[in-house]
């Protein structure tokens, strides 16, 4: 039986479960039948060219993981952050482990996205919010019909966020091979400021297949800033489904840092829904084997007066392949609009490949858009410069990748994050250096 | 200290030096003049070991050992210094943590523990107030944004941090006011000592006021045509080139 077939026979025994009056119910119905009839996307469509899931779907994947697949907290410490206290929404094998977690609903909520569906008093929240955002396309719509579980945050008006919320996924391989479906709804009230950082961890070698949507709602004024860590083991895969939707003078941020996993594909979609907002995606890609990460931006620029500002760095090693395919469309009426996209591209090996395709639709007259996109190998005369001052070839290649990526980590607002994100990348290129950028 | 034996590089196939052959004794400033496409900024990236180049011919000792083979941070190691022409802009990565890290490969490689931490900033503050270089800059990124003259002066920052044997100023005085050079030179002659070397690359006998020569050389297609003292530089001044062609000629 393929992948579809199953999904869509589980479905039915899935749907069986669920209480008739879910306010999702119909949702769910109407998105099982994009997903029947669209099926997994193929390279004959020209968003997915560069990025085959034909390796990911011959696994037989578990849908629906035992219970209780419990962990010790000292298992998977290292990837929460450390000097910082944070709220934490955690999910092992896709169920949620309140050992690991620590929700509140003091003024805030920071739980879990499987209460807010099926408690009465978050009724209104999810009608107006769930599932607005995200894309109606074959894979949002898969997870969709089958969500149930993830992290749900609300912030109200006028309040920042003290602590960053950390979303951990982590899979146990106590499944031959997992797929899982996280589905998370993020609502930022006016005014109010939250950080969220975003973290999908395979504990085996055995195959995880993520297919994840996120909705974020920022209202006026409000500040999201978003980190996604990507550093997972070689046999999981993610297919991110973010979608941000921005009221007035709204400022969202998202860091995407992709080191690790087999294949990955970041859909980020940011939609300015007000006038001055601004936008931010910046990402740093380092892969090494045959890893493959696919960037599939878009800024909806619909609104006057907003910016927003992209900047993808990748360093392709091996033969890793990496695609950035970014667009930004502006809007007739969003005049004044400030649009840049950079992404440069540096490739190691003569395997590597980078699949770059910045694309601007511009409806509006006044508008100050920019791109650039670069693909080359590292400065011949930066690496003379460097190793003439003793520093030795590999060490100064370091150096120079560093130097090369870290402009996109200035912007990382929490320091303990920075600093571990440093310490990844010098990993991945596997250098020590004697100081910390 | 250096002895350069009919030296012969090229880069893609063109020849650019043609038996050049110098002997620099420790303790000794040698200037090496030259009109433009002469081949000095090449004798220098060859003596550093820039790779782009392919030595022909000819041989290049650093007290009698025969470092042409060697890669440039072996010859870095050894205490070769080039101070460049055009310093390369290294966005993200500051002054500081970059000689820092100059240093401590250089002293990995002689099998020395990295110098404390203290040590080095002692170090840092003592050659920056003698190149007259504002703390601020030692935390911006390594020549990114810098003026040319804050480029050079950076280069002999690192020099007079990395205190090598022997090191090539490659027109460190181009884009530089006169109060600069002289801060520059007199970091240089500060540099100097009786076990150490310097040889300067320039276009104009200004530099050479201030960073007396021992010896003028002038290279003339890949050649040293003429050597001589200090007095060599002031005629080349006056007279220009054309004077030593002819006798070349002759």
């Amino acid at each position: 039986m393929s992948l579809k077939d199953k999904l869509l026979s589980s479905y039915i025994a899935f749907e069986d479960h669920l209480e008739e009056d879910s306010p999702i119910h119909d949702i769910r119905n109407e998105a099982i039948k994009v997903f029947e009839a669209e099926g997994f996307p193929t390279k004959k469509l020209e968003a997915w060219k560069y990025t085959s899931l034909n390796s990911l779907l011959k696994e037989n994947y578990s849908i629906f993981p035992k219970q209780d697949h419990s962990l010790e907290f000292k298992q998977v410490k290292k990837y929460f952050l450390h000097d910082v206290d944070t709220y934490k929404v955690v999910f092992v094998d896709g169920v949620y482990s309140s050992f690991l977690s620590e929700t509140t609903h003091d003024k805030i909520d920071v739980c879990l996205l499987s209460a807010a569906l099926n408690k009465p008093k978050y009724k209104p929240v999810i009608e107006a919010y769930f599932n607005k955002a995200a894309k109606q396309d074959s894979l949002s719509s898969l997870n969709t019909a089958f969500a149930k579980e993830g992290a749900y945050v609300f912030i109200p008006n006028h309040k920042e966020v003290e602590k960053p919320i950390e979303i951990i996924n982590f899979s146990t391989g106590n499944e031959a091979a997992i797929m899982l479906q996280p589905r998370n709804l993020i609502v930022v009230g006016e005014n109010s400021h939250v950080q969220i950082i975003e973290r999908h961890q395979s504990l085996s070698g055995n195959a995880v297949f993520t297919n994840s949507v996120t909705e974020i709602f920022a209202e006026k004024r409000a500040y999201v800033d978003y980190y996604k860590i990507q550093n997972d083991n070689t046999n999981a895969s993610l297919i991110d489904n973010t979608n941000i939707w921005q009221e007035q003078e709204s400022n969202c941020r998202v860091h995407t840092f992709s080191f690790g996993g087999k294949l990955t594909r970041n859909n980020l979609n940011f939609y300015q829904k007000g006038e001055r907002c601004d936008s931010t995606l910046k990402g740093i890609t380092i892969l090494e084997d045959k890893q493959h990460v696919d960037h599939n931006t878009l800024v909806h620029h619909i609104e006057p007066n907003c910016e927003s500002h992209q900047d993808y760095k990748g360093i392709f090693g091996d033969a890793s392949t990496g695609v950035f395919n970014g667009k930004v469309v502006v809007e007739k009426e969003a005049q004044k609009t400030d649009a840049f996209q950079q992404n440069n591209n540096i490739l190691i090996h003569d395997k590597a490949t980078i699949n770059a395709k910045p694309q601007l639709e511009i409806f509006a007259d006044d508008v100050k858009c920019s791109h650039g996109c670069t693909i080359g190998q590292l400065d011949e005369e930066a690496l003379f410069y460097m190793r003439s001052r003793g520093i030795a070839k590999k060490e100064a290649r370091a150096l120079l990748m560093y130097a090369f990526a870290n402009n996109v980590l200035e912007s990382v607002k929490i320091p303990e994050l920075k600093v571990r994100i440093n310490k990844l990348i010098a990993n991945k290129i596997g250098v020590r250096l004697g100081f910390e950028l | 200290m250096l002895k350069i034996k009919d030296l012969h590089a090229s880069v893609e196939d063109k020849d650019i030096l043609n038996g050049v052959s110098l002997n620099v004794n420790a303790g000794e400033v040698h200037a090496i003049m030259g009109p433009n496409g002469s081949g000095k900024s090449t004798l220098a990236a060859v003596i550093a070991g820039k790779e782009e180049f392919v030595v022909e011919k000819g041989e290049i000792f650093l007290d009698d050992q025969d470092i042409s083979e060697m890669d440039p941070e072996e010859r870095a190691h050894k205490g070769i210094f080039l101070s460049f022409q055009y310093p390369v802009e290294i966005p993200g990565v500051t002054v500081t943590n970059f000689i820092k890290t100059a240093i401590n490969e250089t002293r990995k490689a002689k099998g020395l523990e990295e110098m404390p931490a203290s040590d080095m900033l002692k170090k840092i503050k003592a050659k920056a107030d003698m190149l007259d270089i504002d703390r601020k800059f030692l935390s911006r990124s390594l020549n990114e944004g810098f003026s040319g003259g804050e480029k050079k002066r950076n280069e002999i920052f690192q020099m007079a941090m990395m205190e090598p044997k022997l090191a090539i100023l490659d027109e460190t005085d181009s884009g530089l006011d006169i109060d600069a050079l002289k801060v520059v030179a007199n970091g240089v002659n500060k540099f100097r000592n009786k076990d150490n070397a310097v040889i300067v690359i320039t276009h104009y006998q200004r530099l050479l006021d201030y960073i007396v020569p021992d010896f003028v050389h002038v290279l003339m297609d890949g050649k040293i045509v003429k050597s001589g003292d200090k007095e060599l530089a002031y005629k080349l001044e006056e007279k220009g080139y054309d004077w030593i062609k002819e006798e070349v000629k002759a």
